[in-house]
């Protein structure tokens, strides 16, 4: 499955995260999700959230720069091993994943965030 | 000691006289030769018979450096192009440098100006002299090179780039002399401090030049390699070093006047400035053969001191440098205009973001950030991506400029944007 994420350039700095997650939280939106990559210099926070086109008009009021793009959820069954079991499949298929992280939820499974060079591909792979 | 002491001391009313002969002459030749200077003569109504004396200069047209650039590569050609034996390139405002041509006579009166500074700082044929300015389009490597072997010293080409071979060299062949930038021997006084090789160097002066130091740093020079340091000033544009040089008096840096005729400006109204006021330098080529310049707006801030100084010479003195007229940058030597780094972030990004220049002095080296705004079109969810971006954009600013800049991505709104016109630039050095 695909959904969207948004992803917003932050400065290595503290106190950014704050100023972040407060104009969220002030438009009202509700994450599942968040990674945050970082550089010495800056970082990526890529979020998934309930109305990621509202989230990303909030930070862009506020002066920030995001973006929104697609990337894969995989629900994760409780077994031993299905993770490893998708990222199989991915590499299998020559696809490589520019990063992965966790979403979890309070009501049905965690949800495993895949970003690949090749989405189309990887989901084709996934079936 | 006094290199042509008929020349550099001579009255400044025989020299006026000279310089008079000098202006017709070449005015005369240029009028005839280059066609972008007779048709800026003509609109001015000048001819070259109204030219009679040195103080009719003021009727003769500038020169910028837009029309080297419009005129690039031999357009202010005054000679034949076989005439030509050499060109030497700065880098100009964007992509395209600025040539300028040399004939045999051009080179040798370089030489000859070049020996004169030399002699200020005392060098001698019994002198051997390292040159850590780069060899190449820059004019500083082989201009300091052909002027100390015309002095007859012997020449080690150091050029630059190798400061661990340049201290063997120093210590294994007892160098007496160096000609390099100030910042770059400030750098050799700290590895020569840290090896403890401080006592080990024969070194007696050095003559520094291509970026603007301080009396600051002159001290420091002179007390941790226990030497004297000159001050030698020059654009490509005139020749390259050798335009002008300080003598042991310190007194402000004597320009040649028989071969370089300066003028203080004001930059705004382009009136000539009353003897001793601030204004924008000026300079008349009155000997060069292959690209001589009138009038060649250098957008250096001085003044000028013409009392006879001290050392015998009667040159004029220019006196501290107070800036610019426009927004050059030097940095570690090099001619940096912003615009050149708006040029390669255009050509890496598509358009122009955002952008800030610092440049600072750390450890006697200078420092080049650019930091730039990173707005959503260039921007990426994937690290990889952003790093190629900053990347990308280092390498385009060091294909422009030639210089390497350290490259930041900050957040929109990170950087100044004041009304009006965008401030671009903080220059921390406090160089003048």
């Amino acid at each position: 499955m695909l959904v969207k994420q948004v992803s917003i350039f932050l400065e290595n700095r503290p106190g950014t995260l704050d100023e972040a997650l407060k104009i969220l939280k002030d438009a009202n939106i509700n994450m599942e999700g968040l990674a945050l990559a970082d550089t010495s210099e800056f970082g990526v926070m890529r979020i998934i959230v309930d109305k990621p086109d509202e989230a990303k008009q909030a930070m862009k009021s506020a002066g920030y720069t995001s973006i929104v793009n697609e990337v894969i959820a995989v629900e994760l069954q409780p077994e031993v091993g299905y993770l490893a079991g998708v990222v199989k499949k991915i590499s299998s298929a020559g696809v490589n994943i520019e990063y992965m992280y966790a979403a979890p939820s309070k009501d049905s499974a965690a949800k495993m965030i895949i970003k690949t060079d090749d989405a189309e591909k990887a989901q084709e792979a996934l079936k | 000691m006094i290199w042509n002491e008929t020349k550099e001391c001579m009255s400044r009313d025989e020299l006026a006289a000279m310089q008079g002969k000098r202006l017709q002459k070449q005015v005369e030749r240029i009028y005839h030769n280059v066609e972008f200077y007779r048709k800026k003569m003509q609109q001015a109504g000048v001819e070259p018979a109204d030219i009679e004396t040195v103080e009719d200069i003021v009727k003769l047209p500038f020169t910028t450096y837009e029309d080297l650039r419009n005129n690039y590569p031999y357009g202010l050609l005054a000679v034949p192009r076989q005439e030509i034996v050499r060109v030497h390139a700065s880098s100009g405002t964007t992509g395209k440098p600025k040539v300028l041509c040399y004939t045999r006579r051009d080179i040798d009166i370089w030489s000859e100006c070049v020996a004169r500074a030399m002699s200020m700082a005392g060098i001698t044929r019994d002198d051997i002299i390292q040159v850590g300015y780069g060899y190449g389009l820059f004019t500083g490597g082989l201009g300091a090179h052909y002027g100390a072997e015309n002095l007859g010293a012997m020449v080690i080409p150091m050029s630059t780039g190798n400061t661990k071979k340049l201290i063997d060299m120093m210590i294994d062949c007892e160098v007496t002399a160096i000609a390099c930038t100030p910042s770059y021997l400030l750098h050799v006084a700290e590895a020569l401090e840290e090896q403890e090789l401080v006592d080990k160097v024969k070194l007696k002066c050095a003559v520094c030049g291509a970026e603007p130091w301080t009396d600051a740093m002159r001290d420091q020079i002179e007390k941790r390699l226990n030497i004297k340091a000159y001050d030698i000033y020059g654009l490509t544009e005139i020749m390259g070093p050798g335009v002008a040089c300080d003598c042991g008096y310190h007194k402000g840096l004597h320009i040649f006047e028989d071969h370089f005729l300066p003028e203080i400006i004001d930059p705004d109204t382009l009136e000539e400035k009353a003897h001793g006021e601030l204004g924008e330098l000026c300079i008349t080529t009155l000997t060069k053969e292959g690209m001589p310049l009138l009038r060649y707006r250098t957008r250096d801030l001085t003044s000028l001191e013409y009392g006879q100084c001290e050392c015998g010479r009667t040159m004029a003195r220019i006196q501290r440098f107070k800036g610019r007229s426009d927004d050059m940058l030097v940095i570690r030597g090099v001619n940096v205009f912003p615009s050149q780094v708006e040029h390669a972030l255009l050509t890496v990004a598509g358009t122009t973001p955002n952008y800030f220049i610092t440049v600072d002095r750390v450890n006697n080296n200078d420092t080049f950030d650019v930091a730039i705004e990173v707005e959503e079109r260039f921007f990426s969810d994937e690290i990889r991506k952003l790093e190629k971006l900053r990347s990308d954009v280092e390498d385009a600013i060091h294909q422009t400029v030639g210089i390497k800049a350290k490259v930041k991505l900050v957040e929109p709104n990170a950087l100044p944007h004041s009304e009006g016109k965008t401030k671009h630039v903080e220059d921390k050095r406090k160089l003048s």
